[in-house]
């Protein structure tokens, strides 16, 4: 009896964050009145990372893989732990399978340029319609360049990849698949084992974007399967600059070179150059360490939190998230958010009307296109407000939103 | 110099008000006092771009004397556009030059609706102005 009491106590208080005060970042936007419901366009970072970057600078830079130096010897050996770190958090073979990268734009140009030797004109690369411009404009390019196909999975209507569909359209042109792991618009897994299996049967390289999955489950590549994953630090807890890039061993031996300078470079006189393989063949230039480091703390102070209470926590948040929108009239969710998101527009509403009066109560929600033009296009919307969690937000940060989009309507509508 | 008369009330109208509340529904009141354009004047060669929402603008100078017309399908850019149009229409090329925008959306208590993370178009807006008078 005492037991359900307790139960339904707890049940009736607003969703409270346990993590809310690792994250400096709350306290200063709660300062100034602002709620910050934007994660899916950037986190905000824990005090670990922030401390991270400073004892960096703080302790002496140096650059990495070059020296032989102490203060050198010192920031290579920190910067090649966090790749080792990564491995293992992507449940990777080897560290040499990791390559860092500016952020997952750049990873996937990387691809898009590193493996342009790999197609004849006529191939096919194969995306899905809700792709983020940034895994859809490198491919869009390969495939002018060369004068491929790019072939484009369409979606049901409830916003996933329509699989029969997908079965026909996956053919045996098709050289590579490109595909995000969770939609930034929709908030929905996409069914990478069937895809991933589909493109394997013709023969094709296999790409997964989780620049949104990654931060919301922790991705398993042995488990995964694919030649290619990628994401970008500053969505996930970390510093922005920094971008991660794994590849299957095997893959990556296709891989060339697509930037040079520094050292990447194995043997080089004035004519002639040798490239070093993966990881370090694919880091011209100086990397960004200091961001390396940060993202090594995230990651750290990610991995010291209990798992399932953060992936409970996400969920309950956005099973009221969801909720509160379905109950208000005239709101219109684009698909069936599953997790981390959701996107809407108002009936009658124009989108930038809403966003500026959000604004004007300390509502910080994207508004727009999220980057994925053609999807928006496709769904026959000219912009949709974003929703969207990261673990640090409460029951509170979503009381906020939900007055102040009230307000917002009853002035609009 | 002195200010256009339908300034001159916007000025009033916006000084009086006070909050978000009261500023949005003058805006919006503002808005609905644009003259609408024809379907034939919202067209490609009218559309500003660089606006989130899709804004036309069109200038015409009678007797060294601009006036602009505009249009959104957005409420709140249709009352920044209003407001706007009762600063600059009727000026000359001369005086279109002295004005300074920022300043009058700052008398407004508009200021924040310029600043450059806005993507509400406004910035834009004002680009085409200059170069359409220029």
């Amino acid at each position: 009896m005492l037991f359900i009491l307790e139960r339904s106590t707890r049940i009736a208080m607003p969703l409270h964050s346990p993590w809310r005060s690792d994250f400096p970042a709350l306290a200063a936007f709660a300062s100034e009145g602002q709620t910050y419901l934007d994660s899916a366009a950037t986190a905000q970072k824990p005090q670990a990372m922030i401390a991270a970057l400073s004892d960096y600078y703080q302790g002496g830079a140096a650059n990495v893989h070059r020296a032989q130096h102490l203060p050198g010897e010192r920031a290579t050996r920190a910067f090649e732990r966090v790749r080792e770190q990564l491995a293992s958090w992507l449940n990777a073979a080897s560290c040499e399978q990791i390559i860092f990268t500016r952020g997952s734009t750049e990873a996937v140009n990387l691809l898009a340029y590193g493996l342009e030797q790999e197609f004849q004109a006529g191939d096919e690369i194969v995306i899905s319609a809700l792709e983020h411009h940034a895994n859809l404009l490198p491919w869009q390019q390969l495939a002018q360049r060369r004068g491929l196909k790019l072939v484009v999975l369409p979606l049901d209507a409830s916003g996933d990849i329509d699989l029969t569909t997908a079965q026909q359209l996956i053919g045996p042109r098709c050289r590579l698949l490109a595909i995000s792991q969770l939609s930034n618009v929709l908030g929905r897994w996409l069914p990478l084992t069937e895809l991933l299996a589909l493109a394997k049967s013709q023969g094709a390289l296999t790409v997964v974007d989780g620049a949104q999955g990654a931060v919301h489950s922790q991705p398993d590549m042995q488990a995964l399967g694919c030649d290619f994953y990628l994401f970008s630090s500053h969505k996930l807890y970390g510093p922005d600059g920094v971008g991660v890039l794994y590849g299957r061993t095997e893959a990556l031996q296709r891989l060339r070179p697509w930037q040079f300078g520094g050292e990447m470079v194995q043997t080089c006189d004035y004519q002639q150059a040798s490239f070093r393989p993966a990881p370090l063949g694919f880091e011209a230039g100086t990397p960004p360490i200091a961001a390396v480091l940060g993202l090594g703390a995230s990651l750290g102070y990610l991995r010291s939190l209990d798992a399932i209470a953060v992936a409970a926590h996400e969920a309950a948040l956005h099973r009221q998230l969801f909720s509160g929108l379905q109950a208000r009239s005239g709101i219109q969710l684009l698909g069936t958010p599953e997790v981390a998101l959701a996107c809407f527009t108002v009936a009658g509403v124009h989108h930038s009307d809403l966003a500026q009066l959000l604004t004007e109560q300390g509502i910080a929600v994207r508004a727009g296109q999220h980057c994925a033009m053609p999807l928006l296009a496709s769904l026959g919307v000219s912009g949709a407000l974003r929703v969207s969690l990261g673990l640090y937000n409460d029951g509170q940060d979503l009381a906020q939103f939900f007055s102040a989009l009230d307000q917002a309507l009853e002035l609009l509508q | 110099m002195s200010l256009p008369q339908a300034a001159e009330q916007a000025l009033a109208a916006f000084s009086a008000a006070s909050g978000w509340e009261a500023r949005a529904r003058l805006l919006m009141q503002w808005g609905e006092r644009l003259e609408p354009l024809t379907a034939g004047q919202c067209c490609e060669q009218n559309l500003v771009s660089g606006c989130e929402s899709q804004v036309w603008l069109l200038a015409e100078q009678h007797q060294q004397h601009w006036q602009f017309r505009a249009a959104s399908e957005a409420r709140l850019l249709r009352g920044l556009l209003a407001v706007l149009l009762a600063r600059v229409n009727g000026l000359s090329n001369a005086e279109l030059a002295k004005v300074d925008l920022l300043d009058w959306f700052t008398q407004l208590g508009l200021a924040r609706q310029l600043s450059p993370s806005r993507s509400n178009g406004l910035q834009a807006v004002l680009r085409r102005m200059q170069a359409l008078t220029q």
